[in-house]
């Protein structure tokens, strides 16, 4: 059986939300957000339980961030995972999407996994970049964007998801590292149940200062010296139509109507 | 003089788009720094570099088989030993299926910092600046980063305008694929798209849903609207991930991309991947109850509102006589 790492991220929900910025211009307001497992790390989880449940092999469930961010363990530990660790946001302060992944090397190195999955990437920043950096830092093979994967012996055949509706094959001796891209298998629904049978399942806690990154991570040895945020002007170019409901619909009616050819 | 190398994507024997629009990009910093472009093409057959003669000042070549495919671990080997070599101010890569893969990988292994996903680069008074779309595109991001000899970035497809011919005559240089090929990671075969029940690139009107119908139980308010108008379903990744639609219906950069008269974009957020798929429809209407959702600022027309309200509405517009 493989030991599988399953790297998962707390992000705010944002596509509903109204963002607000901090006053230094350097942050999103998060306080009255709801938080969640990163969509992609649900879809990482879903595929590791997965191979679990066919194979028996064991799945360990990894975050970097605060107390709070628990609850993202609690979560992949509810959808079948079945050892958590969390590594101190503290001295992450501030890290660019490589001193999160020496921070992740960190604690997974010693871990002897056989197989890492991440998500592509995370909902709120975006970058894309911390599962295959991870397996640059331990020096795996990797493939990104996975859509599909089966284990075949001491390798691994993936498909990843290309454009426009392209996929390719290809493998990958293990151990190794995916990056898995939404879709792959629906990740399954966890109750507040599901959660409470966890509880009392202990998490790892590592400090950075154990972990040996001094000057390594942090905003000092971030790629980014300085951030500033602002709001995009929103609506660009388009016409907002208002109004009653009845009113609305009258004018969208007339519009597709005259735009589509169906006078 | 200075270099931008420009990582060229090509798929199948032919070079991709969105490697002119990198080059669109790259053409216009260099003419701003007074620096060169690079084009790095590993792997295509000579005569199908012609086309980025006109676009760049060199192109460095290999037309090795092992580089006809796509392979991270070729691909690395390969490139992080020009990067050593030349010492170019800047590597630039697509944030696409390629450089989403090779990028990080490209950076860790040559020391530089990289700035995914961008939506624009340059020096300003302060340094190297890049700016960015986090947050599902509700916020910009604007960064100024730490001094460094060498930067890389991928820049977010579709962002730049696509350069075909500045008028260069670039010189054609060849560069040595590395003897051994790296061990790991081995290309087999490209997958073509499943068979199609519909082809929704053929439809006149799209009527599209996204993650916020909510639930399969509400998709047939907007079929019931799509057969009061005429129209086709389409949808957002989320719904055709969700196997509430199949995934030939999909919009956007890992889908199908659309041009109809009409697009309806109903309770989609208007992430890039989608809007680059139907961002080029003739009149696009989009209904959310967001009002700061992005797929405004690609709409002609807007409703701010719950589609679960407007739908069922709308549709009566068409079927009351
Ligand atoms: C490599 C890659 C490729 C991708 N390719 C594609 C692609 O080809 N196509 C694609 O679509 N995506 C693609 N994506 C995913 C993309 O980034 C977004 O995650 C996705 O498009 C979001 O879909 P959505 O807008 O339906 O959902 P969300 O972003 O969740 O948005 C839902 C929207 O519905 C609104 N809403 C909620 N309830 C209601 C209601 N009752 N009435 C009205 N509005 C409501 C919300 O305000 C929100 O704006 C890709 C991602 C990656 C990383
Ligand atoms: N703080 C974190 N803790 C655990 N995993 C993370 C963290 N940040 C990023 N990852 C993983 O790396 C992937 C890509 O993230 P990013 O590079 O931020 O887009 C995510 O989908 C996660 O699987």
């Amino acid at each position: 059986t493989m030991h599988i790492i399953v790297c998962v991220k707390q992000v705010p929900e944002v596509v509903d939300a109204d963002l607000r910025i901090t006053r230094d211009g350097g942050g999103v307001f998060t306080e009255d957000l709801e938080f969640d497992i990163n969509e992609w790390d649900a879809f990482a989880v879903e595929a590791a339980v997965q191979l679990k449940e066919a194979r028996g092999d064991r799945v360990t469930a990894v975050t970097l961030g605060d107390d709070d961010d628990e609850s993202v363990l609690r979560h992949a530990l509810a959808m079948g995972a079945d050892a958590a660790v969390r590594i101190d946001r503290e001295e992450f302060e501030g890290s660019d999407p490589l001193g999160i992944a020496r921070g992740l090397h960190a604690a997974v190195k010693d871990l002897e996994p056989d197989l890492i999955l991440t998500g592509a990437q995370s909902s709120d920043a975006g970058w894309g970049q911390a599962g295959v950096l991870l397996a640059g830092l331990m020096g795996l093979p990797y493939a990104s964007l996975v859509v599909d994967f089966e284990v075949k012996g001491k390798t691994i055949v993936a498909q990843r998801e290309l454009e426009a509706n392209t996929l390719e094959r290809v493998e990958l001796s293990m151990p190794c590292a995916l990056t898995i891209q939404t879709g792959i298998h629906k990740p399954r629904y966890v109750s507040i149940m599901g959660i409470k049978k966890v509880r009392r399942i202990d998490i790892d806690l590592l400090e950075a200062g154990d972990l040996g990154l001094e000057g390594l991570i942090g905003a000092d040895a971030s790629a980014v010296a300085h951030r500033r945020l602002s709001l995009p002007e929103t609506g660009g170019q388009a016409e907002f139509l208002e109004g009653s409901l009845d009113e609305i619909c009258t004018r969208a009616a007339q519009i597709i109507r005259e735009k589509g050819g169906l006078a | 003089m200075e270099e931008i190398l420009v990582i060229a994507e090509h798929r199948e024997g032919s070079l991709r788009d969105v490697t002119f629009e990198l080059l669109g990009f790259a053409l216009g910093l260099a003419a701003k720094e007074n620096f060169s472009v690079t084009a790095v093409v590993p792997g295509l057959a000579a005569e199908k570099i012609e086309t980025l003669k006109t676009v760049c000042d060199t192109i460095l070549h290999c037309d090795d088989q092992r580089f006809a495919n796509y392979n991270a671990s070729d691909y690395l080997a390969a490139l992080s030993a020009l990067v050593a070599e030349r010492k170019p101010r800047l590597v630039v890569a697509g944030h696409t299926s390629q450089g989403m893969d090779l990028a990080p990988a490209l950076a860790l292994a040559a020391g530089l910092p990289l700035i995914t996903d961008c939506l624009d680069f340059g020096w300003g008074e302060e340094g190297a600046v890049a700016s960015r779309q986090p947050y599902a595109g509700k916020i910009n991001s604007h960064l100024t980063l730490r001094p460094a000899d060498t930067y890389m970035i991928s820049l977010r497809p579709g962002t730049f305008e696509a350069e075909t011919n500045s008028g260069k005559s670039a010189t054609i240089e060849t560069f040595k694929a590395p003897g051994e090929s790296a061990p790991g990671r081995r290309f087999i075969e490209y997958l073509a798209a499943e068979v199609e029940d519909i082809d929704i690139a053929d439809a006149d009107i799209l009527v599209s849903i996204g993650r916020g119908i909510g639930k399969p139980e509400n998709i047939p308010l907007a079929e019931e609207f799509a057969k009061a108008v005429g129209g086709t379903l389409s949808c957002s990744r989320p719904v055709a991930d969700n196997q509430w639609l199949p995934k030939t219906r999909q919009v956007g950069t890992s889908g199908k991309t659309v041009r109809p008269k009409i697009y309806i974009a109903l309770g989609i957020s208007g992430a890039f991947q989608h809007q680059a798929g139907m961002k080029n429809a003739d009149t696009i209407i989009a209904v959310n109850t967001d009002p700061a959702a992005p797929i405004f600022s690609v709409a002609h027309y807007g409703i701010v509102g719950d589609i679960l309200e407007v739908l069922p509405a709308l549709t009566e517009k068409f079927t009351s006589p």
